[in-house]
Order: structure tokens, then C-alpha cells, then sequence
């Protein structure tokens, strides 16, 4: 056999990650030759790009067995084709919903665009990710497009107080996760996640190594995630960035923080679940507490919905610290594949959450108090119920699909026993629901101020939002489907 | 037992798919056709749930019209759908009074009407499905959905203190429902992944997860029934929402609360209802007693009624727990009777509600001078409220007294005084309301109920009367459910 062939690696499962690094550079580069009036070539490369990734990850998506190459470190599965899909789907969305808001603003520039496809080149690393440093690399490439998207408005001081923050704090946890996983690698002496798993299962390694390296991992993890105590960044960041970047923020990086903590923990640290799982009880519960009392009192929409994010992520660990009940983790691909439905039930009703924050703001207006809601059903009776809808999503309230995705982590949490667990989880939900239905309150019950000038969206971006808001309609009366790609999702891994 | 023709899900999904018509039919232009079709999708509703009545086979105690369809298989919930005497009956009176709502509405409410119309057909359709469901799951989505439309219907379109009203509504349903989803879930896990509520009934369960549940499920239920210390809510919601609203939400929405007492409490937890059947009496009895004064002292009207509904809901969920065949279908009989009545009674308030805008008895008196006809009707109604012979309020009441007399002689002493202060408080608010002078220029120039105003009355006049003068229908449609389910709570799971 040819020597060249042996070395080279297969290719093929990440054929997606290559089409849009190539994707990436060559839309830098056609942008430097682009005036502001043929912006939306780039726009439309951007999607364009995003799509053929669809189509390349659905198609590896079919291999159920999972694809190992370059060296174990990067694997193509199931679950991180789902994921992808997902995420390629949240953030062309997102590039829809933003396109006005950026051009009002003199932000629809080839950076964002870039920046963007870069930040998803990284979420798919992380997904995608079979050794420490390959997720770490992945890691480091979203965190550090974000940090740029943060700043993108660089003449507006608080978005580029809110970028230091950032990134002061996300290397701080980076450097945590970094840290964690060198003392699991003294532990265990390898990095490929594979081996690790395997190393911990056979051998007894030294413990009070590894639970040392796991609470930093744990930490890191967290901070990305944005669970309490390392929740502090999400307010901040989420209301100093542009809308559209906070939009982007928001929603596809938490499916690869998913895929990260599945990666990290059930792959990797499976072994020391007991250890792990204790450690997220604490964080689920402080973070469904603080972030549905904090949200209360907020009166900026996405400081509200910052805080909203981290209840979520409360909510989404309920799953992953269900998995294993007394070493015994037969009932594991329930519990993980709930948490997997959570996470992407989370993206799509943020989706159309930051989308009607967006459809709101104009030039010079940006509607970031609660009160630009007041009075939405007169102005616009539609978008009210599309908002309706998604606050309803959000507050798990049925029939929608975020009832379902509750329904899912709560099941997880009572069959491991943890019935307690559930009830805490519920009396916060009903925290939650007090905030969400201000909202509605406010679209529904009061009438609208002076002069709010009506609501005429481009229509792509209308289409897009009313597609999205019924989608968590159409998924809370036949969720079926989605569940079962999640169960199968995880019983592949 | 397979049937050809689906009625339950048409008695569910028609008023929805009307519902969603009329809320496409949209602006406030055309709000005529708006009209027109709620009242077609409301008639349509009511006319399908009839063959549920006709072909109902009285001799059986099994689940009828039964549809069973896979639908969350990830989960095992089905679309589980079936009935038998105990719940076949609400959905007539639902879609009997979603009729009527509509029509109550039609010309007083003025802004946005389709989306008025709309919230009730879609409300109406989701409690048909609450009391078809057989599975846990259904039954929760239908029952946590109805609150969408009724805390628009009363943030909306109703008083001036309406959004704490809605917001309580709201709130305080949802905190009891959540822990019995909570329940629904650990019996899901205990049944061995199955939400059908018919193997709920068979599971053994020991005394302490008994008792657990049945807290969860009396926290869910109790707010909803209400019973006393959780009733606060109803007044508030009450007072502000608009007619159709308070309608709806006495007639219907109490209901749903005592059918999952029936459903779910009574045949799964049977040993913890009977250990606790003393603290429900006591709650009942309190509500009897306690709120009946409370509803003496009331100056607004929809107060009283309000707090007379919760009195005579006290009624219903004392029947249930003195576990006899008389209480049961008593307490049965009442929730029917006491739909028409309170829906009847919030309606005539209404009626002079809608010409006055005032719902307070001190701006009213004489009325019976310049409304004779509207007098008439409510004084019927009036009398039905406190129970008098002839009228529904007295087949329940008295059933349930006699169950109670045969369980406890002091129980059925105290819930009997209800005949004293249900009439005295009704009785004063009517003779202050519609007998003496005229009390004002206002009153003087009130016009007498109009062609609509009348179909709407007599009809619900005539169900009263049916029911005083001839129950058997109802309760013979009752008896096998109701014999089936004492034997369930008879037998001890432990």
C-alpha cells in the first residue's frame, strides 16, 4: 500500500468544517472587492455557504456508526450531525432576522459575516471534538470571533465594555478548562478522549487528581454555558452587544456547549459521574433560582431574557445530572437525549425571542426596554401571537414546545429518582412564567404609546419569524420526531 | 366499541379549527362575519357532542367513543380519547355554554371581536379535551392550555383592575398544576412508562407516595375547584373578567378541577382519600359555611355570585368525599346544575351590566318595574341558587345532604345551612337589585331584555327546570360510572 495514502486522513467526515474554512477565507477576500451597495453578495455567499455545509452534515448525518479520523481527535457522529444541522440553521436565521438591523446601524459590513462563519467554524470543532485539544482549538475559535462580534459597533462604549468583559473573563475560564483538563491528562496520560474513558474505566487512576482536574472542567464548562456561579458575563455581554450579535450569542454556541459537556463529561469522565453530577445538581438549582428571581426585576428585554438564558441552562443540566443513578446508567440515553432536546428546543425559541427584538428596532430606536412591547397586538396583531407563542415556549407552558422540552429534563430528573429535584425545578418554572406573561401582558393588555409607527419587516425576515414562531407551535403538537432523532442521537454516540 | 364517526374529537377540534377560522377572518372591519362564523363553529361544536348523549349506553361503566392513536411514542402518550358517565355530560354543558357565550357577546363586546370569539371556541374545544382525555399527558396539555385563552379573555377585555386579576388567575392555576405534572410524571415512572390514567387506577401504591400525590393533586385541583384557603384567586378573576369570561370560567372552568378529583384523586389514591377524607370535609364544610356568610356581606354583585359559586363547589367536593353513591352523584348533579346557574346568573348581571355599567346592588333597585321580563328570569334563577324544589340547585344539594346524612349526622346539619345562607344572601342581593322604588333616573330608563337577551335566558332556563323537574336522564347516565368508581375507592391498594 501507498505510503502517502496511509498518512493521509480521512477526510471525509469533516468535509463540512473544510467546506466552510475555504467558504470563510474566500468570502473574506471577495468582500475586500466589494462596495457597500453589493453587500449582500457576502449576505448571500454567507447562506449560500451555510447551506451546502446543511447538505454535506445531512449527509454524513446518515452513517449512524460514529467516524473516527485525524488521529482519533475528531469524530463524526450522529449527535454532531444533528447539532450542526441545528446550528447552521440558528445562525443563517439569525444572519436573516439581522440584516436590517446591522445596515441601519452601518454594521452590515464583510466582518460580521466572516466573524460569524468563523465563530460557527469553531462551534463545529467543539462538536465535533474527540480529544482535549482539538475541543479546546474549537473552543478558542468561537470565544475569540465572539469577542470581535461583541465589538462590532466599536464606536458604542458599552459594547466594547462589554467585549473586555468578556473576554476577561471567557480567557479566565478558558484557562480553567485548560487547567482541568492538564491535571485529568496527568491522571490518566492521554488527551483522546476515548482514552481517557478507557483508562478510567480499567485502571484506578490517582482520584484526587482527577476530581481536582474535573472541578476545573466543570468551572470552565460552566462559564461557557453561563450556569451560576459563573453566570456574571451574560447580562453584561447580552445587553452591550448590537441585538443582532446578542441574537447570535445566544443561540447555536449553547448547542455547542451541549456538545461540550457531552464530549467532556459522558464520553470522557463517565466514570467519575457520581462526582460530576453532584457538582451540577448545585449549579442547576442555584441557576434556575437566580435566574428566574433576577429576571423579575429586569425592565431591558435582553437583560430579561440574559437571565432567562441561564434559568434555561439550569434547566438543561436537570438532564445531564440524571444520567447514571447508582452506577447504573441504563436509563443515560433518556436523560442525555432530553438535554439534547432542550438545548435545541432553547435555540429555536430564542431564535424568534431576539428575532421580535430585532423586528422592533429601527434606525436610531433600538427596543430594548420591556415597554417597546407595549401595545403590540394594535400594531401589529400577527407578530403579537408569534411572541405570544415563543414567551409560552419559553415559560414551558403547552401547547407549545417548550412544554415538551421541560416535560423531557423533569422526566429524566423523577425517573432517576430525584423527585425533589423536579419539584424545586417546577416551583422556579412558575418564577419564570411571572415574567414571560409581563410580556404578554404588555402586547395584549395595554395599549400602545404615541408614536409607534407600524411594523413592515422585509419580508424574507417576516416569512422567516412566522415560520419559526408556528415551528414551536407545529413541534408542541407532534414533537415526536425531534424526540426520537435526539434518542436516537445519543444511543449512537 | 369502535365507533365510525370520531365525536370526540370533533367535539374537541371543531370549535378550535372554528376558532382559528375566525381569528383569520380578522380586523375589526369585519366583525359581522367574525360573528357569524363563532356562532356557526359554536352551534356546529354543541351539535356534535348530541350523538355522545343519544348513543350513549347507559347500562356500562367501560369508556365509550374510545379513540386510541400513538402520539408521543418517545414517551408512550397517546391520543387517548373516551368517556363514560361521569364526564360525557360536561362536554354537552361546555358546548351548551359556548354557545350561549357567544351569543351574550355579540353585540357588547365592539373591540376586537374575532379574537374575542376566537379564545372562547378554542377554550371551549380544550375542555371538551380535558374531559375526554384517558391519557395523564392529554389531559394536562388540554388543561394547562385552557389557560392561555382565559387570561386574555379577562387581561383584555375585562375591568379596570384586569391584569392582576389575570396574572393571579394565571399564576395561581399554574403552581397547582405543575406539581401534578410532577405526580403525572412519578406515577408515569411507578406504571412502568405508561400515562394511561386506566392503569394509574389499577397500580398499587403504598400509603406515604399515596399521601404525596394526593397533596400534589389537591394543590392542582383545590385552586381549581376552589376550595377555601386557595379561592382567593376567584373573586378577583371574577369581578374582572368580562361576562362571557365569568361565565365560562364558573360554569366550566371550577368543573375541571372536581372531575380530576373524581378521575384521578378518589380511584388512584383511594387510601389516602380515605385518611384524609376529614380534612376535605372540613375544607368543604368551610366553604359551605364560611364563605356563605362571606357572600352575604358582598356589595358587588359578580362578588357574590362569585363567592356563592365557591360555596356551592364546597358542595361538590364534600359530596366526593363522603363516598357514597348518593354524594357522588350528587356532588355530580350539582357540578351540572350549578354550570347552567352560575353561568345563568353571571349572564343576568350582565344583561343590567351591560346597561349601567355598574355591578354594584347600591346603584341598583326597582328594576322590576322597568325590566319585567328580565325580573322573571332571574328570579328563577335566583331561586335555582338557593336551592329551591323544582329548580337543579336543589336535586345536587339535597342528593348530597342525604349521602351526608347517612355518613354523619352533624356533617349533614352544617352543609344543610347552606338552603339558609344561600337564599338569604341571594334573595336579599335580588329583592335589593329588582323589587322596590325605582332608586334612580338610570333605572327609570333601563329597556327590558331584547329577542336575543331572552333566547339566551330561556334556554338556560329551561335546562334548570329540566333538571328540578326531571334528573333521571342525567342521573341514570351517571349510576354505572358512579357505582364503578365507589368500588374503586373501596378497594384498598396497599
Amino acid at each position: 500500500m501507498n505510503a502517502a495514502i496511509l498518512n493521509m486522513p480521512n477526510l471525509l467526515p469533516a468535509y463540512a468544517e473544510i467546506v466552510l474554512l475555504v467558504m470563510a477565507c474566500v468570502i473574506l477576500v471577495v468582500d475586500l472587492f466589494l462596495e457597500d451597495a453589493q453587500r449582500w453578495v457576502t449576505y448571500v455567499l454567507s447562506l449560500v455557504t451555510l447551506a451546502a455545509c446543511a447538505f454535506v452534515t445531512a449527509g454524513l448525518g446518515a452513517i449512524s456508526e460514529p467516524v473516527y479520523t485525524f488521529n482519533n481527535m475528531f469524530v463524526s457522529d450522529v449527535m454532531g450531525s444533528v447539532l450542526k444541522l441545528v446550528t447552521y440553521v440558528s445562525v443563517a436565521t439569525g444572519m436573516v432576522y439581522s440584516r436590517d438591523y446591522l445596515a441601519d446601524r452601518g454594521l452590515f459590513r464583510g466582518e460580521y459575516f466572516s466573524l460569524a462563519l468563523f465563530a460557527t467554524l469553531g462551534m463545529m470543532v467543539m462538536i465535533s471534538a474527540n480529544h482535549f485539544l482539538s475541543l479546546y482549538m474549537g473552543l478558542e475559535l468561537l470565544s475569540l470571533s465572539l469577542y470581535a462580534m461583541v465589538a462590532l459597533n466599536r464606536d458604542s462604549a458599552q459594547s466594547t465594555e462589554a467585549a473586555m468583559k468578556y473576554f476577561v473573563l471567557g480567557a479566565l475560564a478558558s484557562g480553567l478548562l485548560l487547567y482541568g483538563m492538564s491535571m485529568i491528562y496527568g491522571a490518566t496520560g492521554s488527551l483522546d478522549i476515548s482514552t481517557v474513558s478507557r483508562t478510567l474505566e480499567m485502571t484506578s487512576a490517582n482520584r484526587t487528581v482527577l476530581v481536582f482536574g474535573l472541578v476545573f472542567v466543570v468551572s470552565g464548562l460552566a462559564f461557557k454555558l453561563g450556569v451560576v456561579p459563573f453566570h456574571m458575563w451574560i447580562p453584561d455581554v447580552y445587553e452591550g452587544a448590537p441585538s443582532a450579535v446578542t441574537l447570535f450569542i445566544a443561540t447555536a454556541p449553547k448547542l455547542a456547549a451541549f456538545a461540550m459537556a457531552m464530549r467532556l463529561l459522558v464520553s470522557a469522565l463517565l466514570a467519575l459521574a457520581v462526582d460530576w453530577q453532584q457538582m451540577l445538581v448545585l449549579l442547576s438549582v442555584l441557576s434556575m433560582a437566580l435566574g428566574n428571581l433576577a429576571a423579575i426585576a429586569q425592565s431591558n428585554i435582553k437583560r430579561m431574557l440574559a437571565y432567562s438564558t441561564i434559568s434555561h441552562m439550569g434547566f438543561l443540566l436537570l438532564g445531564l445530572l440524571s444520567g447514571v443513578v447508582g452506577g447504573n446508567w441504563l436509563s443515560a440515553a433518556d436523560a442525555y437525549s432530553a438535554s439534547m432536546f432542550y438545548a435545541i428546543v432553547y435555540v429555536l425559541t430564542t431564535l424568534a425571542a431576539f428575532g421580535m427584538v430585532l423586528l422592533l428596532s429601527r434606525k436610531g430606536f433600538e427596543a430594548e426596554r420591556i415597554e417597546d412591547f407595549r401595545g403590540l397586538n394594535r400594531r401589529s396583531p400577527w407578530f403579537a401571537f408569534i411572541m405570544l407563542i415563543t414567551m409560552f415556549s419559553l415559560a414551558g407552558v403547552p401547547p407549545t414546545v417548550g412544554f415538551y422540552a421541560k416535560l423531557a429534563v423533569l422526566q429524566a430528573a423523577i425517573g432517576s429518582g430525584q423527585v425533589w429535584l423536579a419539584v424545586v425545578a417546577v416551583m422556579f418554572s412558575l418564577v419564570g412564567a411571572f415574567y414571560y406573561l409581563r410580556i404578554i401582558k404588555l402586547m395584549y393588555f395595554d395599549d400602545p404609546v404615541e408614536n409607534a409607527v407600524a411594523i413592515s419587516p422585509r419580508g424574507d425576515m417576516g416569512v422567516l419569524l412566522s415560520v419559526n414562531g408556528l415551528a414551536l407551535l407545529a413541534l408542541g403538537i407532534l414533537p415526536e420526531q425531534l424526540l426520537k432523532v435526539c434518542l436516537f442521537a445519543i444511543k449512537t454516540l | 366499541m369502535t365507533h365510525h364517526v370520531p365525536w370526540l374529537s370533533l367535539a374537541i377540534w371543531l370549535p378550535i379549527v372554528a376558532g382559528v377560522v375566525v381569528l383569520a377572518s380578522g380586523s375589526e372591519k369585519n366583525a359581522r362575519e367574525a360573528r357569524v362564523i363563532a356562532f356557526i363553529g359554536a352551534l356546529a361544536g354543541f351539535l356534535v357532542t348530541l350523538p355522545l348523549f343519544a348513543e350513549f349506553d347507559v347500562a356500562t361503566s367501560a369508556m365509550q367513543f374510545v379513540e386510541d392513536a400513538p402520539w408521543i411514542e418517545r414517551y408512550n402518550i397517546r391520543y387517548h380519547l373516551g368517556v363514560d358517565g361521569i364526564a360525557m355530560p360536561f362536554l354537552l354543558l361546555n358546548s351548551f355554554i359556548t354557545v350561549l357565550v357567544v351569543l351574550a357577546g355579540w353585540d357588547v363586546i365592539q373591540s376586537r371581536v374575532s379574537q374575542y370569539m376566537a379564545s372562547f371556541l378554542i377554550m371551549s374545544g380544550l375542555m371538551n379535551g380535558v374531559f375526554a382525555s384517558l391519557d395523564a399527558l392529554l389531559f394536562y396539555v388540554f388543561f394547562e392550555a385552557t389557560l392561555i385563552p382565559m387570561y386574555l379573555v379577562i387581561g383584555i377585555w375585562g375591568g379596570p383592575n384586569r391584569v392582576y386579576a389575570a396574572v393571579k388567575f394565571f399564576l395561581y392555576t399554574l403552581l397547582g398544576s405543575l406539581l401534578m405534572l410532577v405526580a403525572f410524571l412519578y406515577l408515569y415512572n411507578k406504571a412502568g412508562g405508561s400515562f394511561d390514567i386506566l392503569d394509574f387506577h389499577r397500580l398499587p401504591l403504598g400509603m406515604g407516595a399515596q399521601t404525596a400525590l394526593f397533596v400534589a393533586f389537591l394543590l392542582s385541583f383545590a385552586v381549581k375547584v376552589p376550595m377555601w384557603p386557595v379561592h382567593t384567586w376567584l373573586p378577583d378573576a371574577h369581578v374582572e373578567a368580562p361576562t362571557g369570561g365569568s361565565a365560562v370560567l364558573a360554569a366550566i372552568m371550577l368543573k375541571l378541577g372536581a372531575y380530576g378529583f373524581v378521575r384521578f384523586s378518589l380511584p388512584i389514591l383511594p387510601d389516602a382519600s380515605h385518611a384524609l377524607s376529614g380534612f376535605m370535609i372540613t375544607l368543604s364544610l368551610i366553604a359551605v359555611v364560611y364563605i356563605g356568610l362571606v357572600a352575604l356581606v358582598q356589595v358587588d354583585m359578580k362578588k357574590l355570585i362569585a363567592y356563592s359559586s365557591i360555596s356551592h363547589m364546597g358542595f361538590v367536593t364534600l359530596g366526593f368525599f363522603i363516598f357514597n353513591a348518593y354524594g357522588v352523584e350528587g356532588a355530580l348533579v350539582q357540578m351540572i346544575s350549578h354550570g347552567f346557574i352560575s353561568a345563568a346568573m353571571f349572564l343576568c348581571v350582565g344583561v343590567m351590566y351591560d346597561r349601567m355599567h355598574s355591578r354594584m346592588i347600591a346603584d341598583y333597585g326597582g328594576v322590576a318595574n322597568t325590566m319585567p321580563k328580565f325580573a322573571a328570569f332571574m328570579m328563577l334563577f335566583a331561586m335555582a341558587n338557593c336551592g329551591l324544589p323544582a329548580t337543579s340547585g336543589f336535586v345536587g344539594e339535597f342528593m348530597v345532604i342525604m349521602g351526608a346524612m347517612k355518613f354523619n349526622f352533624w356533617i349533614a346539619f352544617l352543609s344543610a345551612t347552606t338552603l339558609i345562607f344561600g337564599a338569604a344572601y341571594t334573595l336579599w342581593m335580588y329583592k335589593r337589585v329588582i323589587f322596590g322604588e325605582v332608586a334612580n333616573a338610570e333605572v327609570g330608563a333601563l329597556k327590558d331584555i331584547n329577542a336575543r337577551e331572552f333566547v339566551i335566558l330561556g334556554l338556560l332556563a329551561v335546562m334548570v327546570l329540566w333538571i328540578g323537574l326531571h334528573p333521571a336522564p342525567l342521573t341514570d347516565i351517571m349510576h354505572a360510572s358512579v357505582n364503578d368508581l365507589l368500588k374503586h375507592v373501596a378497594q384498598s391498594k396497599l
